[in-house]
């Protein structure tokens, strides 16, 4: 069973995940922005979406009514785009309806993201992102054993400034040490409201936690991440509106800029393996 | 029993994993999971007994849930939980089952508290005389240390939360859950059939609704409450205050009673109360 893991991960140059101990901090809007920048400057880009009772990645990139399809290598994963630079694999493409709801417990969970690492045949990319449910659980234990082999280049925990939430991504932090999975760095969503009518900034949950944090634990600040309107409209008008190039349109939008700096950062980080 | 409850690709006469007969009948013959039926432990699970022992002394439990993770689970059962004991006649237990990430600890100003064994069992941590907590959080020896647990043991501790902690007479119990629908979500409903949930409270936020923080779209969560039928209960807005006074542990009912935020909670609060009055 691994041998197909290692099989369908082979040609993969960069395996990163996005943690956080927290739920709602942006996970899966950080990871959607991390490879909406990383496709934009050239990367072939995957998502893996292994939060299975709450799949977000199909919405944020306007998949919802898309199913994978099966080829003699596996399942294809499903593409955003033309030019086939990103593409996705969320349990929300294996439902029948949006509103259907996973309950499973942690057995099956498990065996489901084991599916998804052996039989999705993503082919060559440079970087595949891996988006998770809240929590120190089975699906984490489960994603880092199974990724043993492949030699993940490390972990991008995503916290939002407030205490409360800072307590649980300190646990998430505990846990990449024990399982020895390197931290490439902490980004601070949610870090300030900008108005979009004054432009000014308004600190919602505080700020400056996240890079305190990150230097008490010794490890890299990526950055901070204010809260923009624009990309909830982005996403959530997807449907209705005529251009349907993600890429272009996030690219854009005044978060770009932002993600762009953390995204260049994560690169270079990442790119230290290679030589 | 009357329905046996059988697994959807069992062989065509399986007796059911849970009778008496388990691994033992013709129909087991061959069944790929004839040796695990016959060896596993038959009929009802014993705790569940201890756990109705227990839960007879509790009138009411309610349940917070949402899929969605970082909604607010935990500040609004916090914020229940204050206003119910603002009475001092009702006594009101709050459950925080999210093992991996306990926030109640925090929100509820016992941060650092420790549970303490009695004859009767683990002693809740009281924020006041007639409001008991018990959170996984008040049992780690380091507040940033990893619950790197698998299922069946999270299971285990909700079971001994349930069956162990000498909660007394309590009028409402309020159980916080984490997000998602799996393990800590089957096994509290599956423990508490017998003695009996009164409901859950579903939390989101207006990701689809209209705020303005969080754009504007498509219909929001007055809309889903129509669509699904359930009762909408109402909406509470994003205040910066609320955070920060989850952030110190105390109540935002008591810190800020004039806010608009306030008053949100307390006519939610007052319609929850209602239905159990009436």
């Amino acid at each position: 069973m691994s041998d197909s893991i290692s099989t369908q991960l082979e040609n993969i140059k960069h395996i990163i995940l996005v943690l956080s101990g927290k739920g709602g901090v942006g996970k899966s809007s950080i990871s959607t922005q991390l490879s909406l920048c990383l496709a934009k400057k050239g990367h072939k880009v995957g998502i893996l979406d292994i939060d299975l009772t709450g799949p977000s990645i199909p919405r944020m990139f306007g998949l919802e009514n898309r199913q994978v399809h099966q080829a003699s290598s596996g399942w294809v994963p499903v593409f955003t785009d033309e030019s086939q630079n990103l593409c996705c694999m969320s349990i929300g493409f294996l439902l029948q309806k949006k509103d259907d709801s996973v309950v499973w417990r942690g057995p099956k969970k498990n065996a489901m993201i084991k599916q998804f690492l052996s039989d999705v045949c993503w082919g060559e990319l440079d970087y595949l992102i891996i988006d998770t449910p809240p929590g120190t659980s089975d699906e984490h234990i489960s994603v880092v054993e199974y990724l043993k082999d492949a030699n993940p280049d490390g972990a991008i925990l995503v916290t939002t400034p407030q205490a409360v939430a800072l307590a649980d991504v300190r646990k998430e932090l505990n846990f990449c040490k024990k399982v020895n999975l390197p931290i490439l760095g902490v980004i601070e969503n949610m870090s300030g409201f900008i108005c979009p009518h004054c432009e000014e900034c308004t600190n919602l949950f505080s700020t400056g936690g996240g890079e305190a944090m990150a230097n008490e634990f010794g490890v890299e600040f990526l950055g901070r991440v204010p809260i923009d309107p624009s990309l909830t409209l982005i996403v959530e008008n997807q449907d209705s509106s005529p251009d349907k190039d993600l890429i272009k349109k996030y690219s854009a939008s005044n978060l770009f800029k932002v993600l762009s700096n953390i995204t260049d950062k994560i690169i270079e980080k990442v790119s230290l393996k290679d030589t | 029993m009357a329905v046996i409850d059988k697994p959807e690709n069992a062989p065509e006469h399986c007796p059911g994993p849970s009778t008496e007969q388990a691994g033992k009948a013709s129909a087991c013959e061959g069944c790929p999971n004839q040796k695990i039926c016959a060896t596993a432990p038959k009929g009802p699970d014993p705790a569940l007994q201890f756990i109705k022992e227990r839960m007879n002394s509790v009138k009411h439990k309610i349940l917070v849930l949402s899929g969605k993770g970082g909604v607010g689970k935990s500040t609004f059962t916090a914020q229940l939980g204050f206003a119910f004991a603002s009475e001092e006649s009702v006594q009101v237990g709050v459950m925080d089952i999210d093992v991996c990430g306990p926030s109640i600890p925090k929100i509820m100003g016992l941060d650092g508290e420790q549970v303490h064994q009695s004859l009767s069992g683990w002693s809740p941590v009281y924020v006041q005389d007639n409001l008991g907590v018990m959170s996984i959080g008040f049992m780690l020896s380091d507040p940033d240390e990893a619950v790197i647990w698998r299922g069946p043991k999270k299971n285990g501790i909700i079971k001994q939360f349930l069956k162990d902690v000498d909660w007394g007479d309590l009028d409402f119990m309020l159980v916080d859950t984490p997000p998602g629908t799996s393990d800590e979500h089957l096994s509290i409903a599956q423990y508490l059939k017998e003695s009996e949930i009164d409901g859950a409270i579903i939390i989101t936020t207006p990701q689809e609704g209209e705020s303005i923080i969080f754009a504007p779209t498509t219909g929001g969560a007055k809309k889903m409450a129509e669509d699904l039928n359930v009762k909408y209960l109402g909406s509470i807005p994003l205040d910066p205050r609320i955070g920060k006074a989850c952030d110190m542990g105390i109540s935002f009912l008591d810190e800020y009673p004039d806010s608009p935020a306030c008053k949100a909670y307390l006519d939610i609060i007052s319609e929850i109360k209602k239905q159990f009055t009436d």
